[in-house]
């Protein structure tokens, strides 16, 4: 437990992703192949797919969304890359931190010099109620889902507690969807890329065709608080408040420290990286925090040798909007108590002191369960390296943080990564 | 090593019986509930059966509009939304459960640190049957 350091240092130097939505005509390897080719083209000084010499492929569940176990090797053989050792690792929503994580182990322990780690997952096959169902089988099968939880009920019932001890109202986590929605219509890869008022515009134009009455709204807050353009999911989280269901690949590649500038001179090191457990979501000291969180961020701060203040570039798993708010807490941004009034302050805008989800996050970016954790590596990898568009940070930021939950923290890694 | 079993079916039977079966470790004295056959603090495994109030308060909790299947099954939807929660009982444990007798249309009505009781709740019907825990206000 005391040795918190890699056996040699793990370097980023190639990134890719699949836009993120709903693609009735595209399977799981589709995905995968779009983000490698993306991955493949990011490396600036070229890149033989051949060197790779292992997969880390994170997935929840594609057994009960396409009817397809053993998805690890399919991703192998669709790239080119039989016969390598390809690896499923499953940790729910988490999954694609946690294979992250064992790219990097496999990279520092020696076994390997360069490794693939990639996220898969597809979801919208499926009617609702099944994807409900699927991912229902995060929680506690026998404790958690027999009370009638879902996953947003969940997290609904820690906005409640959390909402009782520190006063806030349910406003706010709306504004940490608009918030999100802003930063996704800047991202070109982002399922819901609109922003709130966009999605205004596009239902009056929406009921004018169909000859239906117009509705009106006073503003965005207004619209978020329509029960009928924004109905309740499981209050108080309302359908803007969820994160969508959603496709979606995403692929990294992981070099030892001393190859990196084989490939690129804007490498991107994976400095720390923490990795927790819990147990069901009643068991907890605490219903306003995750106590998995706050053990990953403390585990890969220290490894970092970094304090949260010196972090620039945050993605956090906004599963709901009352994660992101949740997650800047346990992640040392804020106070407990404090995240909801900074949404309020508007510090985690892009403009904001402490921006949070520049990729629109979960929430507007999309959240294929098992490509999420690499999703939000990618985010990470465009804003360091300046890369990011329009949505990119002022003043070169060289720091960056990832979070990534599975279930409502039965998991949770955090890695920290920094540009030199 | 305790001779008892503390197992999820053990859990269930005793719901069927109207009854909240927890497990106290008697080496260190902690109080599980569902009971547990290993202590996770001291990992002893010497543990004795518990019988608990069912007396509570309200940690947690979401209307839930969007239901799983099994609720779906039980009669609940979208015009008909439930309860779920997380209530803290009085010997130490907390736990998930339906919240029944509360006004579900006024969730902001419905305040944290409320006193409840257990309930037994149940789903299915014929051999299918089975016991859930509750809790009612």
């Amino acid at each position: 437990m005391t040795k918190r350091k890699l056996g040699r240092g793990v370097a980023i130097v190639g990134a890719g992703m699949s836009k993120f939505g709903a693609f009735p005509g595209k399977s799981s390897r589709d995905l995968f192949v779009d983000a490698f080719q993306e991955m493949l083209a990011s490396v600036d000084k070229g890149f033989d797919a051949r060197d790779i010499e292992a997969l880390f492929i994170g997935n929840f569940s594609s057994d009960l969304f396409e009817g397809q176990g053993h998805t690890a090797p399919i991703m192998a053989d669709w790239v080119g890359l039989t016969p390598r050792p390809a690896t499923r690792v499953e940790d729910a929503c988490a999954s694609g931190g946690v294979a992250l994580r064992q790219g990097m182990l496999a990279i520092a322990s020696g076994l390997y010099d360069i490794v693939l780690v990639g996220g898969i997952e597809k979801m919208t096959d499926l009617p609702i109620e099944r994807v409900t169902d699927t991912l229902a089988t995060a929680a506690d099968a026998l404790y958690e889902v027999p009370a009638g939880f879902t996953f947003p009920g969940l997290y609904a019932s820690m906005a409640t507690a959390y909402m009782s001890r520190y006063g806030a109202n349910t406003d706010v986590f709306l504004k940490v969807g608009y918030k999100n929605h802003e930063n996704g219509s800047l991202n070109d890869k982002a399922q819901f890329g609109q922003r709130i008022a966009d999605i205004m515009e596009m239902r009056k134009k929406s009921a004018a065709k169909k000859g239906l009455p117009i509705p009106e709204w006073a503003d965005e807050m207004a619209f978020l608080k329509d029960d009928r353009a924004n109905p309740i999911i499981a209050w108080p989280m309302r359908l803007y408040d969820c994160s969508p269901v959603s496709d979606g690949a995403a692929a990294v590649i992981l070099v030892s420290e001393e190859l990196a500038s084989r490939f690129t001179d804007r490498p991107l090191y994976v400095i720390g990286s923490g990795q927790a457990s819990d147990g069901a979501t009643h068991s907890r000291p605490t219903m306003t925090s995750l106590p998995s969180a706050k053990q990953a961020a403390s585990i890969a701060y220290e490894m970092a040798g970094v304090r949260p203040a010196d972090i620039q570039v945050v993605e956090v798993h906004d599963c709901f909007t009352v994660a992101e708010i949740i997650a800047t807490e346990d992640l040392g941004f804020f106070e407990p108590g404090q995240g909801w009034r900074a949404v309020e302050e508007g510090q985690t805008a892009r403009g904001g002191p402490r921006p949070i989800n520049t990729s629109g996050g979960l929430k507007s970016k999309g959240h294929p369960v098992g490509a999420s954790g690499v999703g939000q590596v990618l985010e990470i990898w465009k804003q360091l390296r300046g890369e990011a568009g329009a949505r990119q940070l002022p003043g070169a930021p060289h720091l960056g943080l990832t979070h990534n939950v599975g279930g409502t923290g039965q998991t949770c890694t955090v890695h920290i990564f920094e540009r030199r | 090593m305790s001779d008892m079993e503390f197992t999820h079916t053990t859990h269930y039977q005793a719901l069927g019986e109207r009854k909240l079966a927890a497990s106290r470790c008697k080496t260190c004295g902690r109080l599980y509930f569902p009971a547990r056959p290993i202590c996770p603090e001291c990992h002893g495994n010497n543990m004795e059966a518990v019988e608990l109030s069912g007396r509570g308060k309200l940690a947690a909790f979401s209307v839930i509009y969007i239901a799983p299947t099994a609720m779906i099954q039980a009669g609940y939807d979208r015009k008909n939304p439930y309860c779920a929660a997380v209530v803290n009982l009085e010997e130490g444990p907390s736990i998930c459960a339906q919240l029944v007798g509360v006004d579900v249309a006024h969730p902001e009505a419905i305040k944290i640190g409320t006193p409840v009781t257990a309930t037994f709740l149940t789903r299915g019907e014929g051999e299918a049957a089975k016991t859930f825990l509750g809790f009612q206000v």
